[in-house]
This record gives structure tokens, sequence and C-alpha cells, in this order.
């Protein structure tokens, strides 16, 4: 169905291709999935697909790409619109038209369908979709789900013969996600319809693709296979796949389900190793024990504090012994909306706590209210000893830091050491101090370069380094891994338990279950504004079916949550 | 079983598709709710609210032009939804008192031409050179120089008033999807642009959220200035996406028109503009008139021909179009009355639609323009209620009486069977 001939693609002011020789066979009705870390030029193969690259982009393509037949160096994307449909990460750039059935309809129009005929199809993709309840709706109203689903049926009236997608959940949460993926493989197979896709989260996708394609490494030859074979050698692999790597089975297993029929031997002699805790994961970090949620057992509150004293931050503001944000009943209201309904929470001084809960639940409204950008409606919110809102934010960003989903909105400047300069007059820090933060979190960023160039792992730790530049004892970091690949997730991790061994409290807003089972002590539940759950991370999600990470589904009832944790065990053992 | 039966032919003729259901016999006139295949067409709106606004420019009287914007201002508040621009409305009515205001400091400060008696104040008088005869700074303020700018400043207001009824009520995305074919790209862009807007005022909210987050003061225009650059940024960045998106969903695709249709297009459209200028100046020219109008008559019909044959190239078809049914007829032509029945007034009494300033004398309610006025609340009756987020109001009622009615009949008629 798809074809690529040799294909290079070099863009203009590059000296290097970014994709180079792929010779390549989509066959028809297939899933194939696109793998590979950050930057080895995903997007642009997709992109020829849809004819995109070059005519939109520019740059030149070498070789032949065939969609269905059609050579994409003489037909434009416009003319390729009935064979191809394309949808991209942020569904909201996608879209044309104002309400749900229009944007339905508006390809159709385009290629100047009959009216029957679209009124017809856009009936059968509202029904397939499960989109019907909501045609009527203006799409700024919808969640995140129901957008990526809006835009993937607003490509499928014109019956396309491929669809192609470029990382289509990771801006979902796991729920959302779901039922994103459920829709995918609908239209494999019962319509038939070739997908290529590229996605980072391998963890959801990897056990729905028929092929797997793996692009190593900038310009290098793809590696083409069945998803199995692939993820043995893959750089980047979701932790189902570790577990087999490990555990050494073969054929590698790609869903849970497998997995958990093989882990049998394992779970006997994991449980046979030492156990994490007395029943209870021990903290992924080395960290000064958890400390209870409220501060009333005296006893472990005297023991734990001479070391928690050592290990707070050199920030005035932690000083004083206590926790470093509260919420009190905290309500915030958002226009008509009541965003948080008497939310209570903690955060001792180095505790990572993750916030889960489905799109719009209240996280990211937290996270602002903690940072004084939103008022409580009623209740009280105290970060750093301060009332947020009332404080003014050049004393505020001492006290606590939030890193925002979009780190660019942070960055104003147009070089970096232009940026790190004036976080240090922000923060009236001694020169330099910002500077040496970049190069701590990430080695070998030029000074003169651009934040936009930068990948979007290498700009989130350069809007880290920003907000840690005023050295505050509380950080909040809103989706932190929304684009990055497994390296730079892994390095994140890494840099923020560094954090939290030296005393920070973070508290990070995420979809990732995996992020969360790796870094946090606690999670927090918020649904529809609530704290449904807050408990240590194992106690929370093992038992939850959408935010148990893939170890722990596979491992359940046994309390392992990481392949760390596993990995040691296992190596302890022997 | 029966019973259930009932309860959803009750639920069909309740959001209004006549002639099914007994409710729909009981009130056949009912106006149903304006899901898509019911929903107003956008062109009707506007035709009932420039009716309105002819009217007011037809009037001076006080009392006729609040009546105006009360009955505009009820069909608003009855049949406006939940939507976005439903919300200018209050930003159009606020533009009217903000005309109303300037128009009365301008006679307070400049003076006024009409000769008055009753002096209120007077104001220092900037006292000008000869050459500025005619000109005033200041000086006396009478009340008949403010009762006329008052009523002046009202009229304007009123025509904004009707304009913004249009805009609450109107989707103005529906409305240019009205347009002709060869004017639809047009349009888009109108689209593309309103949806941007808010996405535009979203980004600098939420950039001068996040300087606060770098520990600079989040308000104030500095901090307006400097997230600028990054808007801007950002919403070019957010077209060139929606460009490709555009382009791949396959926006542009044009069919092949022969070259002989091309021009004559061309030919058409360039030649009736030109027919329409010289049309135009030869009816406002002095002497001319004679050919002004068939000319101006002819500019037009060769510039639409060739809009039409324009739309040929455009291989585009329509999705459920919004049809001009008997609703739109009676929301248009209430306007429509409106507007010519204060014509009519205007020239068969003008005295009362234009009450006096000099001598001033209280303005009266002249009783027939006041009823033909009236007709302008007819939509608020016949046009489609709006589907809001929750229950619309009167519905909850409905919604507890009609089921209970079905039930009452249905007992009746077991009763009567056995």
């Amino acid at each position: 169905m798809i074809r690529f001939e040799n294909v290079t693609v070099t863009y203009e002011g590059a000296d290097a291709p970014s994709v180079a020789g792929v010779d390549l066979t989509v066959p028809e009705g297939e899933l194939v999935l696109l793998v590979g870390p950050s930057g080895v030029g995903k997007s642009t193969l997709l992109g020829t697909v849809s004819g995109l690259v070059p005519h939109f982009t520019g740059g030149t393509l070498r070789g032949r790409v065939t969609v269905a037949g059609r050579d994409t160096r003489t037909h434009k994307p416009r003319e390729l619109a009935d064979v191809v449909g394309t949808v991209g990460q942020d569904p909201l750039s996608h879209f044309v038209t104002d309400t749900v059935e229009d944007e339905l309809a508006y390809g159709m129009e385009s290629l100047g369908l009959a009216p029957d005929v679209m009124r017809r199809r856009v009936e059968e993709t509202l029904d397939l979709l499960g989109l019907a309840e909501l045609r009527d709706r203006p799409i700024a109203t919808l969640s995140g789900g129901q957008q990526q689903r809006v835009a993937i049926g607003s490509v499928l009236t014109p019956h396309p013969k491929v669809l192609v997608l470029d990382e289509p959940t990771s801006a979902l949460d796991p729920a959302a996600a779901e039922e994103v993926l459920a829709v995918l493989q609908r239209l494999v197979h019962d319509l038939g319809t070739t997908v290529l896709m590229a996605e980072h989260r391998l963890e959801r996708v990897v056990q729905y693709a028929d092929q797997v394609v793996l692009l190593p490494a900038p310009g290098a030859a793809p590696v083409v296979g069945a998803p199995a074979e692939v993820m043995a050698v893959s750089p980047v692999y979701p932790p189902v796949v570790g577990l087999g790597r490990l555990a050494d089975w073969s054929p590698l297993p790609l869903t849970v389900r497998d997995a958990r029929r093989r882990a049998a031997g394992l779970r006997e002699r994991l449980a046979d190793a030492p156990a994490p805790g007395s029943g209870r994961v021990a903290p992924p970090a080395p960290l000064p024990q958890r400390r209870p949620r409220a501060r009333r057992f005296t006893l472990r509150g005297l023991v734990r504090t001479p070391a928690a004293r050592a290990q707070a931050p050199a920030s005035e503001a932690a000083g004083e012994d206590g926790p470093v944000a509260v919420a009190a009943a905290l309500s915030v209201r958002r226009g008509r909306v009541e965003a948080l309904r008497r939310v209570e929470l903690t955060v001792e001084p180095g505790e990572t706590i993750a916030l889960m809960g489905r799109n719009g639940a209240g996280k990211s409204t937290l996270l602002s209210a903690f940072v004084g950008m939103l008022e409580p409606s009623s209740g009280s919110v105290r970060s750093g000893g301060a009332v947020p809102h009332r404080t003014e934010p050049r004393e505020l960003i001492r006290r606590v830091g939030l890193v925002p989903q979009e780190p660019r909105d942070l960055l104003y400047a147009d070089t970096v050491a232009g940026e790190c300069a004036a976080a240090d007059q922000d923060a009236g820090a001694e020169p330099g101090r910002c500077r040496a933060l970049v190069s701590e979190l990430i080695p070998g960023i030029a000074d003169g370069i651009h934040p936009r160039d930068l990948s979007e792992g290498q700009r989130l730790a350069l809007a880290l380094a920003v907000v840690l530049t005023a050295r505050p004892p509380l950080l909040l970091l809103d989706e932190p891994t929304r684009g990055l690949d497994y390296a730079a997730k892994a390095r994140l991790v890494t840099v923020l338990r560094g954090l939290a061994a030296e005393g920070h409290a973070i508290v990070l807003a995420t979809h990732d279950v995996e992020l969360a089972a790796e870094l946090a002590h606690r999670v927090v539940i918020l649904a529809e504004g609530e704290v449904v759950a807050d408990g240590p991370t194992a106690d929370v999600v093992v038992s939850s079916p959408a935010f148990a990470p893939q170890i722990a589904k596979v491992l359940a009832p046994l309390r392992w949550l990481t392949l760390g944790q596993v990995r040691t065990a296992l190596a302890g053992a022997r | 079983m029966t019973d259930h039966g009932a309860r959803t032919g009750r639920g069909t003729a309740r959001t209004g598709t006549p002639g099914s259901g007994t409710l729909a016999k009981e009130r056949p006139l009912r106006a149903p709710e304006a899901r898509r295949a019911d929903a107003l067409h956008p062109g009707a709106w506007w035709v009932w609210a420039l009716g309105l606004g002819t009217a007011a420019s037809r009037t001076s009287n006080p009392l006729l032009l609040a009546l105006l914007i009360v009955v505009a201002g009820y069909v608003v508040a009855a049949r406006r939804s939940d939507a976005p621009w439903a919300r200018s409305y209050g930003a159009f009515f606020k533009l009217g008192l903000l005309v109303i205001a300037i128009r009365l400091g301008f006679t307070v400060f400049l003076g006024s031409a009409i000769p008055g008696t009753h002096t209120l104040f007077t104001l220092p008088e900037v006292p000008l050179p000869d050459w500025a005869k005619g000109v005033q700074i200041g000086g006396r303020v009478t009340a008949e120089g403010l009762t006329f700018a008052f009523y002046d400043g009202l009229r304007l207001a009123t025509l904004l008033i009707c304009v913004g009824a249009a805009n609450a009520l109107a989707n103005p995305a529906r409305l240019l999807k009205s347009l002709p074919g060869a004017l639809y790209e047009a349009g888009v862009a109108v689209v593309v642009a309103m949806t941007f807007a808010p996405q535009l005022i979203a980004d600098v909210q939420r950039l001068r959220a996040a300087r606060r987050l770098r520990g600079r003061p989040d308000r104030g225009l500095h901090g307006l200035v400097q997230v600028g650059l990054p808007v801007l940024e950002g919403a070019l960045e957010r077209s060139v996406a929606l460009a490709a998106a555009m382009d791949a969903r396959g926006y542009g695709r044009t069919a092949a028109v022969p070259a002989r249709v091309r021009r004559i297009t061309a030919v058409l459209t360039l030649g009736g503009l030109l027919g329409v200028c010289a049309g135009s100046y030869g009816l406002l020219a002095a002497q001319g008139a004679g050919f002004g109008l068939p000319v101006l008559g002819a500019g037009l019909a060769a510039a639409l021909a060739g809009l039409r044959l324009g739309g040929r190239r455009s291989v585009r078809t329509r999705y459920r179009p919004d049809r001009w049914g008997v609703r739109a007829w009676l929301v248009a032509g209430s306007g429509v009355a409106v507007a010519g029945l204060m014509i009519w007034a205007a020239s068969a009494d003008p005295a009362a639609l234009a009450p006096g300033v000099v001598p001033l004398v209280a303005p009266e309610l002249p009783l027939w323009p006041a009823l033909a006025v009236l007709i302008g609340l007819l939509p608020a009756v016949v046009a489609p209620v709006p589907v809001r987020g929750g229950p619309a109001p009167g519905d909850p009622a409905d919604r507890t009486a009609a089921p209970a009615a079905p039930a009452a009949s249905k007992t009746k008629k077991t009763k009567e069977l056995p």
C-alpha cells in the first residue's frame, strides 16, 4: 500500500539527511508502528507519506514514495487527501471548523462528495468512533481523548486507504489513550485500513502492531520485523519487554497477558527475594523514610527530624521544619466549573508525589493554586510558608517553582545564555548559577543556541534549570514526560531523584504511570476536582487497572513496580 | 411495554418532529429545539436585525427607540445559545452606551447647532479667531442641545444593539458557509481567524501567568509587551500546522475549468465591477441619473454571473446547508415588516417619529408605530429554541408534566379495554 524506495530526505540548511536510505513496504491492512529515539526522523518519514514532506516543509526528497500507486512527487498533499488521512500530535491545530459534525464533513466537502454520501458517512463515523452524543458540541469544549477521536474521524470520512498518525496518544491520559487505540484497532480489523503510526509510549501501542519499523539512529537504515523480534534489539522498549529481556523469555512478551502467563516462575523467585520493605515497596530513591501524612506520630517525628534537617535544601524558606506545602479544604472555581473541591494535601520535604487522574480532573489547577496563579474560592493554600496568591512573584520563586506543561512558556530570551542570565537576575542569584545547573542537568548545550531549536528533553531541562536557579524547596512539574523518549525520560528520572535526595519536595502531575512508579513515594488520584485516593505508590497503584504500571500488572499480587526494583532483587537473590 | 412505547413517542414529539405523538397535536406550533436540522438560517437573523436597525434609523423618538432595544433584547434573551459568539451581545450593548456618552460629551464641550433657550450651565468658552467661525469650544450648554444629542446617540446605539443581536443569535461560521462557492475560501479565512482570536487571548493569558513563575510581575503593561513575541511565534506555528493539516485534507483542490470559461469569468467579474462603479457615479453625479441606474443594474448582474461561474472552479460540496424554511421566512419577514411599516409611518406622520426639541416637548409614544415595532417580537416565539447545556428554561416543567399526562390517559384506556 505504501512503498518507500531508497528514500532520503534532506532539509534545507542541514548538513546531514534526516532520513536516509529507507526501503520499505507497508502491506495493505496492517498496523505498522514506527519507533526510535527522538530526532531520528520519524515525523519526517510520516510526512513523506502524506506528501507534506517535501511539498509543504521544503527540503529535498530523493528516491520515491508511492501511496496506493500514486507518486508523492507528482501529487500534492491535497491530491492525496482521498487516500491518506493524517493526524498529528496536537488535534487542536488540526481543526478547521467549530463543531464536531462540521469537522467530520470538512474533508469530504473539500473532495466534493455528494451531499447524501456525506450525510451517510458522517452518521457512520459518529457511530464508529462513539461520537454520536457529541455531534453538536463545539470542539473546544471536548476532552483531549474526544478531540483526538474527532481528529481521527475527520480524516476517516473520506475513506482513506492509509491513516498516518504522529504520536496520537502522547498527550492523553491512560483511559483516553485506550479509547483512541481501540478505535484504531477496529479500523484495522473491520475496515482493512492501513495504519502507519509513530509513538513514544510503546507500552500503550506495541501489542497492537503487526510490524515494527525501528529507526535506530538519525540517518541509519531502518530495522523491520515482527514486534517481538524488533523489540529484542531496540534501544527503546516498554517495561514489559524489559522484564522479558531480563528474564530471558523468548519470544519476548509484548502484552501484560503474555508476560503474566510466563511469569509464574519469576513470581516464585521474587517471592523469596527480600521483599521491598515490610509488604511495601522501598522508596525508589535513597531518601529519608516516608513521612506520615498527619504529623501526629511525635515519636517518629523526633527520630526523623535531625536527618531531615541535614538534608534540607540550602534555602532560607525551608529552614523551618514542617510541610513544604499545604492545601486545606481547597476549592477553586474556574468560570462556572468547580475545578477543585475541598482538596486536602500536605507535601513534606524530600517527598515526591505523583498527581494522577484523567484530563480535566484538576491536576494542573492544583499546581496553579500552589504557585498562586489561581485564587482559592474557599479553603486555604500555603507553599513554603507563604500564601502564594498574595506573595510577590519575586519572593515566591524562592519558595516554589513550577515547570509548566509547555516548558517553552517559561523561556523568553533568544539564546540559552541569555535565558540563564535573565534567570540569575530574576532569582537574585550570583551570575552563572543557572548556567551551571544547565550543564549539570544536560551536558553539551551550546550557549548561543535558540531555546526553540532544542529538543523537547533539552528544553525541559533548561526550563527546570531556570526554575531551580531560585532554589525553591518545592518543585512542581506539569506533565514533564510529554513528548520525551525513553532516554530523555530516564535522564529526567535521575535528575529528579537527585533533587529529591537533596531534600526538594517534588509534585508531578502526570499521565505516565511508569514515571509515577519510578519516582513517586506517594500517589494522589484526583477525579472531578476531588482527591479519591492518597497513599504510598504501591498501595494506590497496584490495585488500579488504569494506573498500575506494567511490571505491577505482570507481577501482581507481588508489589514490585519498576524494572529497576526487579533487577536489583534478582541480582541480590543470585 | 406499551407505556414505554408511549414515552418514546412523547420524547420525539418533545424534540419537535411535528406530526408524531399527541403533544405535537396539542401544540403544533411550538418551536422546535435548534438541532442542526431545525436550526434557523443565520441569514434570517441578519435580515430581522437589519430590519429593526432600519426602523431605528427612521425615528428619533426615544420611546420608540427604547422599545426597539427592548424587543431586540427580549428576543436575544429568549433565543440565544451558550456559544461563545452569543456573549457578544453584552459588548455591543456597552458600545451603544459609550456612543451615547461620546455624543453627549461632544455636545457639552463643542456646543450644539440647535438654538436653545433653556441654559443648563455655561462652560468657559475658548476664544477662537474669526476664520474659525462656526466652531465653538465650551460655552452655553442648553437642554435642547443635550436632548437632541441624546436622541441622536440613542438612534446610533439602537442600530449597534440590533447588529449585536444578530451577532449573538446567528452562528457566524454557518453564515459564511452560505456564501457563494467562489467566495468560499475568503470565508474559511475569516472562520479560521475567528477561532484563532480566542486562542490568541488564551495564549496571552497563559504566558502572562507564566511570568509569575519566573518571578516577574504578571500584571502591568510591561508584561504584556514582553509576552508579545512568544505569543506571535506560537500563533505563527499554529497557523503553519493548520495550513499543513488543511492542505493534507484537500483544501484548495480545484476542478479543471476550460480556458474559455476562465476568461469569461474574468471579463464578467471585472466588467461587472467597472459597471457598478460607473453606475454609482452616474447616480451620484448631478447629471446622468438617466444612465446611472441601468448601468449599475447591468454591472451587478455581470458581477454576480462572474461569481457564479467562478464557483465552478471549486469542487466543493456543502454538507447539510442551512435550509430557509417557514420559520426563517417568518423571522426575516417580521424584521422587514417592522422596517417597512416604520418607513411608511415616517412619511405618513413625521412629527410623531421625530419629536421636536425646539421648543422642548415630552415625546409621546405613537400607537401604531409602536405596535409595528412589536411585530419584531415574533422570532421569540417562532424561532427554534437553542439547546442549552443544562435543561432549557421552562423545560423541567414540561418534562415532569409530559410523562404524567400520557400515563393518566393510558390508565384510562386500560380501564376501558377490559
